[in-house]
C-alpha cells in the first residue's frame, strides 16, 4: 500500500479549508491523502513546513499579509519544498499573471476530479520555477526569507532598517540582528522602492526608519563619491554613509 | 422644465445670463476700461431682474413641473419680463431714457435670454436623454465582485454537508442580492430596503469570514425613508469588506452611518486601511461608479468625498433628502 500524500492547507477562510478537506476525503478511495497541517496565513504556513514537511501544499492566493505567490516564493528556499497547487476564486490580476507564466491553478469553488489531477500533477513533475514566480508576484513582498538548518526564519520587511550588499552576499539588517539573503540589491531596489531609498551604491534604506542627517565632516577614512553627509537611522548606533550621487535623493526626502 | 430646486440648474440659468450680458457689453465697448464700464451699466438693471426671477422659479418649481411643457415655458417667461421691465421702469424713474420704452426694451431682452436658456436645457435635456442616461446608469449598476460570488458560493458548499438549513438561508440571500442587482430599476429606493439587501450581504460574507467581519451600524430612524439611488449601500460596504477586512488577520470593524442634517442626508462608511493592500490593488471603481451614478440622480446636489482618518478609509456622502412620498425621477432634468 502506498503512504497517503502528505498535505498542507492555506486558506484565511475557514469554510474553504474545510471544504478542501471535505474533497480530499471524497477522494480517498482514488487518492489517499493525509491532511498533516492547516494554516490561516502565509507565515503561518511557513512556520509549519519544517515539522509537518508535506508534499503537497493547497495554497489560496488572496490571503491578508503574506499573499499566496510570496508564500510559494518563500517555501521554495527549502531543500525539500513541497509542490504548491494554487487556488483562486476570482483574483483577476493573479490569474492574468499564472496564465502568462504557465503556472497551474485551480478555480474555487474546485471541482474534486480537478483537483485530483493537480494533485497528481504536483507530485510527478517539477512545479514552477523560481523565475516564473518571481514574474507572477512582482511583489513588493511583505516578508524576507532566509533559510536556516532546514527551516526557514521570515523577517517582515517593515522591520528590516537597511540593506547593504557585501562582497557576494547582501546583509539585512533588523533592531535586533542581521541576516545574510541571496537576493541581489538592485533587484531590490526596484522591487521595494516605495518604502526603501538607495543611499549608496551598496545600500539601501527603509524610509521610515530615518531619523535625520548627519554631518561626517572629521571623520576619517571618506572615500571617493562619498558625500560628507550620513543618514541617522532609528534603532542603528551608526549613520550611514550617503554617497554624491545619492544626496539630492535623500536631502529631497528628508526635506519633506 | 429643469428642476428649479437644484443647485445645478440655477447655478447654470445665473452664469449663461451674466455671460451674456458679459457679451453685450463687449459688443458695445471699444477698450478694456469701457467694457467693465458697459457691464457694470448693464448688470444695475440685469442683476435685480435675474435674481428676482430666479427666485420665483425656485418658489414656483412645483407649480412649473406640474404644468405642460409649453405652459411653464410661457409662465416662467412672462415673469422674467415682468421683472426686466420692472427694473427697466425703475431705471428709468432714476433718470437713463422715459418709463415706457425703456420697461418694452427690457422685457424683450428679458424674453430673449428666456428662449435662449429654453433651447440650452432641452438640448441638455436631450443631450441626457433619458434613454442614454438610463443606458448610462444601467452600465454603472454596481457590479458585484466575482470574487464575492465564487468565494460565498464555496462558502454555501461547504455548508451543504454541515448544515443544510443555513446553507438553504444563504442560497436564497445569494438569489435575492443577484435579483436586486439585475433587476432593471433605475427609480430611487429608500435606504431602509438598501439596508435590508445590505444585510443579508453581510449575511454571506459572515459566513467565510467568521469573526473577523465585525459590523458597527448607526441609523437616524428618520432617515430611513430617505431615497437613495439603488444598489448603493452594498457596493460601499462590499469595498470596505474587500480593502478593510479581507486585508487584516485580525478581527476589523466596518461602520455605517445615515444621519438627516436638514434637508440633507449624510451616509458615511468606514473601514480600517491597509497601506500595503492599497499599494498593491489601488482600485477605486466602485467609488467612481457611485460618484458617477449619484451624479446622474442628483446633477451637483450630492457630493461624495474620503479621507483617512486614524488609519480608517472614510467615505461621506451627502445629498438632498428626498422622501418616498415626493417621488422624482431620474430624468427629470
Amino acid at each position: 500500500m502506498i503512504a497517503p500524500l502528505r498535505i498542507l492547507i492555506v486558506d484565511d477562510e475557514p469554510p474553504a479549508r474545510e471544504r478542501l478537506r471535505e474533497l480530499l476525503g471524497d477522494l480517498g478511495s482514488e487518492l489517499p491523502t493525509q491532511v498533516v497541517a492547516e494554516a490561516a496565513s502565509g507565515p503561518q504556513a511557513i512556520a509549519l513546513l519544517s515539522e509537518c514537511a508535506p508534499e503537497v501544499a493547497l495554497v489560496d492566493i488572496h490571503m491578508p499579509v503574506m499573499n499566496g505567490i510570496e508564500f510559494a516564493r518563500h517555501a521554495q528556499r527549502l531543500d525539500h519544498a513541497p509542490a504548491v497547487v494554487f487556488i483562486t476564486a476570482h483574483d483577476q490580476y493573479a490569474v492574468q499573471a499564472f496564465e502568462v507564466n504557465a503556472i497551474d491553478y485551480l478555480l474555487k469553488p474546485v471541482r474534486a476530479a480537478r483537483l485530483a489531477t493537480a494533485l497528481r500533477r504536483a507530485v510527478s513533475g517539477p512545479g514552477p520555477g523560481r523565475e516564473q514566480l518571481a514574474k507572477a508576484d512582482p511583489g513588493p513582498r511583505s516578508h524576507f526569507s532566509i533559510a536556516e538548518r532546514g527551516r526557514i526564519t521570515l523577517v517582515p520587511a517593515a522591520e528590516v532598517l537597511f540593506l547593504k550588499a557585501e562582497l557576494k552576499y547582501v546583509t539585512l539588517r533588523t533592531r535586533t540582528r542581521d541576516y545574510l539573503i541571496e537576493d541581489s540589491l538592485s533587484q531590490l531596489e526596484h522591487e521595494l522602492r516605495d518604502t526603501f531609498i538607495r543611499v549608496h551604491r551598496n545600500c539601501l534604506v527603509a524610509r521610515a526608519a530615518i531619523r535625520g542627517v548627519e554631518n561626517l565632516r572629521g571623520a576619517t577614512g571618506a572615500e571617493e563619491g562619498e558625500s560628507r553627509w550620513g543618514v541617522v537611522l532609528d534603532g542603528h548606533a551608526e549613520a550611514i554613509v550617503v554617497s554624491r550621487r545619492q544626496w539630492p535623493a535623500v536631502k529631497a526626502l528628508i526635506k519633506r | 422644465m429643469p428642476d428649479f430646486r437644484s443647485v445645478g440648474v440655477l447655478t447654470r440659468i445665473l452664469l449663461i445670463v451674466n455671460a451674456c450680458g458679459l457679451l453685450a457689453a463687449l459688443v458695445r465697448s471699444e477698450g478694456m476700461n469701457d467694457a467693465a464700464e458697459q457691464f457694470a451699466r448693464i448688470a444695475v438693471t440685469l442683476e435685480p431682474a435675474l435674481l428676482a426671477s430666479a427666485a420665483a422659479l425656485y418658489i414656483l418649481s412645483h407649480l412649473l413641473s406640474r404644468l405642460p411643457y409649453w405652459a411653464g415655458l410661457s409662465l416662467a417667461t412672462a415673469m422674467a419680463a415682468a421683472f426686466a421691465a420692472l427694473t427697466g421702469a425703475a431705471a428709468a424713474n432714476a433718470g437713463l431714457g422715459t418709463a415706457a420704452t425703456n420697461a418694452a426694451w427690457h422685457a424683450l431682452y428679458a424674453v430673449l435670454l428666456s428662449t435662449v436658456l429654453a433651447a440650452y436645457f432641452d438640448l441638455r435635456q436631450r443631450a441626457f436623454s433619458p434613454a442614454l442616461s438610463e443606458a448610462r446608469l444601467q452600465a454603472l449598476q454596481a457590479r458585484i465582485r466575482p470574487h464575492f460570488l465564487f468565494n460565498s458560493l464555496n462558502a454555501v458548499l461547504m455548508l451543504i454537508r454541515r448544515d443544510p438549513k443555513r446553507a438553504e438561508a444563504a442560497l436564497e440571500d445569494l438569489a435575492e442580492l443577484f435579483r436586486n442587482l439585475m433587476a432593471d430599476n433605475r427609480e430611487l429606493v429608500t435606504l431602509a430596503d438598501e439596508i435590508a439587501l445590505t444585510r443579508q450581504y453581510l449575511g454571506l460574507e459572515h459566513l467565510r469570514l467568521g469573526e473577523r467581519l465585525r459590523v458597527d451600524w448607526d441609523i437616524d430612524p428618520s432617515a430611513e425613508q430617505a431615497l437613495v439611488p439603488p444598489m448603493m449601500l452594498q457596493p460601499l460596504v462590499e469595498n470596505a469588506v474587500y480593502h478593510g477586512i479581507e486585508p487584516g488577520l485580525d478581527p476589523g470593524t466596518v461602520s455605517i452611518r445615515a444621519v438627516r442634517e436638514g434637508d440633507r442626508l449624510l451616509l458615511e462608511l468606514a473601514n480600517p486601511y491597509h497601506a500595503e493592500h492599497q499599494r498593491r490593488q489601488g482600485n477605486r471603481m466602485a467609488l467612481a461608479n457611485i460618484g458617477e451614478r449619484l451624479a446622474l440622480h442628483f446633477d451637483v446636489d450630492a457630493a461624495l468625498d474620503t479621507a483617512i482618518e486614524d488609519e480608517r478609509f472614510r467615505i461621506r456622502i451627502r445629498m438632498p433628502l428626498r422622501r418616498s412620498g415626493a417621488k422624482k425621477t431620474a430624468s427629470a432634468r
